[in-house]
């Protein structure tokens, strides 16, 4: 484990960039993993997804996967890719602060 | 009075269980019913084998009612919802099915239609999946006749029934069209939503280099939006294609459509939402589930249904007993996972332990060698198979096969990747 800083605060990181303690999030440390990670400008439905992680990530322990995401979200999966690039369920993991998906195996 | 115990399902979990409380509880302390339906008890893990002609469909199908054991009901009939609040299952017919304690262990279903093409143009003509027998039978012939060409296997999103099925199918494949002089004309690729081959890290480094060496491609983070069957592709939800010759899908799965129709009994994909140790329904005291049904994040797997029947049934016997649950299955799963040429690989985890080399089931002794390729292995699935009808299904245990998942015998991750 590392720490890095965002928004002028130091959080702690796993390898892979995902913070491993949902407290030390904010919305300006969202926005910095954004800009870092190429999505650019947060808009209302970044955050509506964004939201939805956070709250089923501290609710239930694990981070909803793409499909949960598709059916839970309130955002269709075609536009999850296209807010969030190549694996929408890992990156809005990653600006919500939260651990990365597990991946049911 | 006896109480009812109704079990929704007459497959693995459900057949197993009935077995199993049958033998503990009189019938003068319990009736059980068993509802399906169908009387047809498919063996699953031969649906891998069917489409290489190794295995033949009619051996891997049998009565559900011959596997129950004498005082088991089993009752012929869709379940259409359960009401929690009534303890009661409404089914297609008949009077509802009033019940002391439901278990519910009606699999996963396939869901085709989530996937946009995939029962369209070109299913059962290029397109194909393995999960029924007439399904692995169509496969089977497409595959005796095919000339070489572009040969995709695509898993389309977790959770999967086995999910080192589609890799298995990828190293089967590879033997088969070997066998049959095509495999010259022939690319095998392998699309995966996930980063890597596998789930678990170490067991992904092992598979993706056997797919390596096999000459299987491997495109990864593939997240299949679409199937055109006709112009012979997929297409990703970010808009990248493969195309192919011949596809075999492993479609998107979720519970029974009566768990979704059951207010608060399932998850957002139709499984049952439990204690991951205890098995026990958030719903309600008097509700479990068991196998594919169970959201639990181990694998959906005959293993890991086994190893659960025994937790479950301390459980529903201490529910009678008015006693509290106790939180037993430690997400113990075991899976062969045949690599083509006669051998097969063996892994063995727990919700906590990833796969790792090694012995099982003694440790050292083994003699099944842990994720490394080995003929005993192989001869170890093929076993498996007598063994399912004849102990696991009636609920016995299996002699040296304990329940609960061990770390003896296994090298941690630091050695294991010094190991080959």
């Amino acid at each position: 484990m590392s720490t890095v800083a965002y928004a002028g605060r130091e959080v702690d990181v796993d390898p892979e960039g995902f913070l491993t303690d949902p407290g030390q999030w904010s919305e300006e440390v969202a926005a910095e993993i954004a800009a870092e990670n190429g999505v650019g400008e947060l808009t209302e439905r970044h955050w509506l997804v964004i939201g939805f992680m956070r709250d089923t990530y501290l609710e239930s322990g694990s981070a909803p996967s793409i499909r949960t995401l598709g059916k839970a979200s309130g955002v269709p999966i075609k536009e999850l890719y296209q807010l969030f690039p190549k694996g929408p369920a890992k990156l809005a993991a990653k600006i919500a602060g939260i651990p990365k998906p597990r991946g049911c195996i | 009075m006896a109480k009812r115990i109704a079990i929704l399902g007459g497959g693995t979990g459900g057949t197993l269980v009935a077995n199993r409380l049958r033998r503990r509880l009189a019938p003068e302390e319990a009736e059980i019913v068993v509802v399906d339906r169908d009387d047809r008890h498919v063996y699953q893990p031969g649906l891998l084998f069917v489409p290489f002609g190794l295995q033949e469909p009619d051996g891997i199908v049998r009565s559900r009612r011959a596997q129950l054991r004498e005082g088991v009901e089993l009752r012929l009939a869709e379940v259409d919802q359960v009401d929690v609040e009534d303890n009661a299952v409404r089914l297609s017919e008949g009077p509802p099915l009033e019940y002391d304690v439901l278990i519910v262990a009606s699999g996963a279903s396939l869901l085709y239609e989530e996937t946009e093409g995939l029962r369209g143009a070109g299913w059962g003509e290029s397109v194909f999946a393995f999960y029924s027998v007439a399904e692995a039978v169509a496969l089977r012939d497409a595959l005796r006749e095919f000339r070489g060409g572009r040969l995709v296997v695509n898993m389309i999103d977790m959770p999967i029934k086995c999910p080192v099925a589609p890799l298995e199918f990828c190293f089967l494949a590879d033997w088969f069209l070997r066998e049959r002089g095509v495999r010259e004309q022939t690319e095998l690729l392998y699309a995966t939503p996930l980063d890597a081959a596998f789930t678990k890290p170490v067991a992904a480094e092992r598979l993706g280099g056997m797919l390596e060496r096999k000459g299987v491609a491997l495109e990864t983070e593939f997240a299949t939006g679409r199937v055109d069957g006709e112009a012979g592709r997929l297409v990703s939800w970010d808009e990248r294609e493969i195309g192919f010759d011949l596809l075999v899908s492993v479609p998107l799965h979720g519970g029974a459509p009566f768990v979704a129709r059951s207010d608060g009994l399932g998850d957002e994909l139709g499984f049952v939402a439990v204690d991951i140790h205890t098995l026990q329904s958030k719903a309600a005291p008097n509700v479990f589930a068991i196998g594919d049904a169970a959201s639990l994040p181990t694998s959906k797997a005959g293993s890991a249904t086994h190893f659960e029947g025994s937790a479950l049934c301390d459980n529903v016997c201490r529910y009678l007993a008015g006693e509290a649950p106790r939180g037993s299955y430690d997400g113990h799963v075991n899976c062969f996972i045949e690599s083509g040429f006669h051998r097969a690989l063996l892994i063995d985890f727990d919700y906590e332990t990833e796969p790792l080399p090694g012995r099982y089931p003694r440790p050292h002794a083994g003699p099944l060698p842990l994720l490394r390729e080995s003929r005993i292995n192989h001869m170890g699935k093929l076993a498996f198979q007598p063994l399912y009808w004849h102990m696991l299904l009636p609920g016995r245990e299996i002699p040296g096969i304990g329940a609960e998942f061990s770390l003896a015998g296994k090298q941690p991750v630091a050695a294991a990747e010094v190991g080959e």
